[in-house]
């Protein structure tokens, strides 16, 4: 069992708990079928809760600390990446990584923002929250694919662009601007899969995409539920009402025609099983791939022009 | 995720002080001067004084752009259809209902053509004074529509900016709007039709990470407070009070994101300018 435990999971961590005393004890008992019976419930109690997960409880999952990261999918999906660095202006944003890799054999450019996993490493990557050279230095990656005929993959799991003063003086809003623009007609194939959290224009900056693909267990909107609850309802305290007034699931989205297909993770989240999950994202990108590798470049693009413009809802 | 903390704060303060209250006179909120509502008109919304632009809508902004009686709007009567079912303290529904009763207006932007220095023209025009300025689906669809209609006519495309970003209650509809209205104006660019930004106080969020930063030229008016996180959540972040004059008009000149600060009086003969040395 994972070492964190969601308030939700207790029950399934306080089961399999009791399963290991029981196997540590069984020295001189026979306690097979105890075991066999406790492993079915515990099963049985894991199906039951994550078919059942609030829009609050899935946010939770999107965020935990166990959850495979950016370079956790490319080292078990890809072979042969090598990490690109920099923007060529101002410097190497590790909040978002990339660089070329292959997938099935076959050359893509992969790009992700990355958070950290512990206190060191989460200031090393800024907790995930890009500056404008880091959306500036996937630009730079997914123009360079587009020069070679590549295909481009982006993974999306921010809390948000980074909110600082530098970030402002050096374009933030432009930067990411910049990027919807540039991607609305880039002439590659592009992929975004939401693997996390996919918070507002943090992390649409890097969004833009022919088929957009959202693992189970995440969330994608224009705030926070926490932010939006301290807005509307002018108080920290609403995050749950405000998850769920967001609609902001896998299931939500592809709803609202937003998303266009969701990717299965392993039961009780990807952080059980990484390779699993991993292998999943994998067939799943190499199935979308084949079906976009056929279209000419100009097609691709007024499809995908097309696709964000009919995007809303609206009274004539 | 963070803009709209900002565009709270602009609804609940920075409305009242900024725009004009009602009555024959009103106090400049820059250097406090008393002054006389027809005077302040005339000087379009200026501070005679001092040179304070005070926060106006689209009526104010066409009045001052297109030669008169040239004006025309399209899609006047878009209005949201609440997606979501969106609920916060008070039903989304309810917020917009109110608010179209209150303002005149129906969403946070409108758009027309007309002529500006004889020129045909489509301008698009936010309000700040609906819901903030907020971008949602109704914002997006005729951004895209005032765009369609700039190829058609192959007229130059002016959007002016007065937005605290995207609109929470549509959720991730909103969000996509930015990316709607970038990936329309690639479009926009690549028929080598002119498009004018003028971003006026305030604009930030989503509304400045897409086409607000993404004109041929950047107008910003002087003063205007424009950014992507509002000076609030920042000043949270890092725990420091933010230097004199950030993010404002003048300060995103320095820094390369404005091609030019131009005072509204100025604005029309300026805009006119330019579009005759693009198309
Ligand atoms: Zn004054």
């Amino acid at each position: 069992m994972a070492k964190v435990v969601l308030e939700f999971e207790r029950p399934i961590y306080e089961l399999e708990q009791k399963i290991d005393e029981i196997k540590n004890l069984s020295d001189n008992v026979d306690v097979t079928d105890e075991v066999k019976t406790l492993e079915k419930k515990v099963n049985q109690l894991r199906e039951n809760i994550f078919s059942n997960l609030t829009r609050w409880q899935r946010v939770q999952l999107a965020r935990h600390p166990e959850r495979p990261y950016t370079l956790d999918y490319i080292q078990h999906m890809t072979t042969d990446f090598v990490e690109l660095h920099g923007d060529r202006f101002y410097g190497d944003d590790k909040a978002i990584v990339g660089g070329f890799a292959k997938l099935d054999g076959q050359p893509v450019m992969i790009i992700g923002q990355q958070k950290g996993r512990d206190t060191k490493s989460n200031l090393y990557r800024n907790f995930g929250m890009p500056n404008p050279e880091g959306y500036r230095k996937a630009l730079r990656f997914m123009k360079l694919a587009a020069k070679f005929n590549k295909p481009v993959i982006t993974l999306l799991d921010t809390p948000g662009a980074y909110p600082g003063i530098e970030a402002e003086e050096r374009g933030q809003a432009e930067a990411i601007a910049r990027n919807l623009f540039e991607m609305s007609h880039l002439p590659v194939p592009i992929i975004v899969v939401i693997i996390g959290e996919g918070a507002s224009g943090g992390a649409l900056g890097i969004g833009v995409g022919d088929r957009m693909l959202m693992l189970e267990n995440t969330w994608y909107s224009v705030i926070a539920p926490e932010s939006c609850s301290s807005i509307l309802w002018k108080s920290w305290d609403f995050k749950e009402q405000a998850a769920e007034a967001l609609r902001l699931t896998a299931t939500d989205l592809l709803e609202q025609k937003i998303v266009d297909r969701i990717i299965p993770e392993p039961l009780g989240g990807a952080h059980r099983n990484l390779q699993q999950a991993a292998m999943i994202l994998k067939d799943t990108l190499l199935d979308e791939l084949k079906a976009l590798s056929k279209m000419k470049p100009d097609k691709l693009i007024e499809k995908r022009i097309e696709k964000f413009c009919k995007m809303g809802a609206w009274n004539e | 995720m963070t803009w709209f903390r900002r565009s709270k704060e602009n609804i609940d303060s920075g409305n009242q002080k900024k725009e004009m209250p009602e009555g024959m006179w009103t106090k400049c909120s820059s250097c406090g001067e008393i002054l006389h509502k027809g005077a302040v008109e005339q000087n379009l919304w200026v501070c005679p004084k001092c040179g304070f632009h005070f926060r106006i809508g689209s009526k104010e902004y066409f009045s001052i752009l297109f030669d008169e009686g040239t004006f025309k709007e399209h899609d006047a009567k878009m209005t949201s259809k609440d997606p979501l079912n969106f609920v916060d303290t008070k039903k989304y529904k309810d917020r917009i209902k109110e608010t179209i009763k209150k303002t005149g207006l129906h969403d946070a932007i409108r758009y027309g053509t007309g002529k500006m220095n004889k020129r045909e023209t489509v301008i698009a025009c936010m309000d700040f004074a609906f819901i903030g300025g907020s971008m949602g689906s109704v914002v997006g669809e005729k951004i895209v529509r005032a765009i369609d209609k700039s190829m058609k006519l192959k007229a130059p495309l002016i959007i002016i900016s007065a937005s605290g970003g995207a609109r929470m209650m549509e959720a991730a509809y909103s969000l996509m709007q930015l990316a709607k209205t970038s990936a329309k104006l690639a479009q926009l660019s690549q028929k080598k039709i002119p498009y004018i930004s003028l971003m006026t106080d305030p604009t930030t969020g989503g509304t400045t990470a897409s086409y607000a930063m993404l004109g041929d030229i950047n107008v910003a008016e002087p003063g205007a407070l424009i950014g992507f996180a509002g000076p609030r959540v920042i000043k949270q972040t890092i725990g420091k009070d933010l230097p004199e004059g950030f993010q404002r008009a003048e300060f995103l000149l320095e820094k390369g994101f404005v091609d030019v600060v131009v005072p509204r009086k100025d604005l029309k003969t300026t805009i006119s300018n330019l579009l005759s040395m693009m198309n």
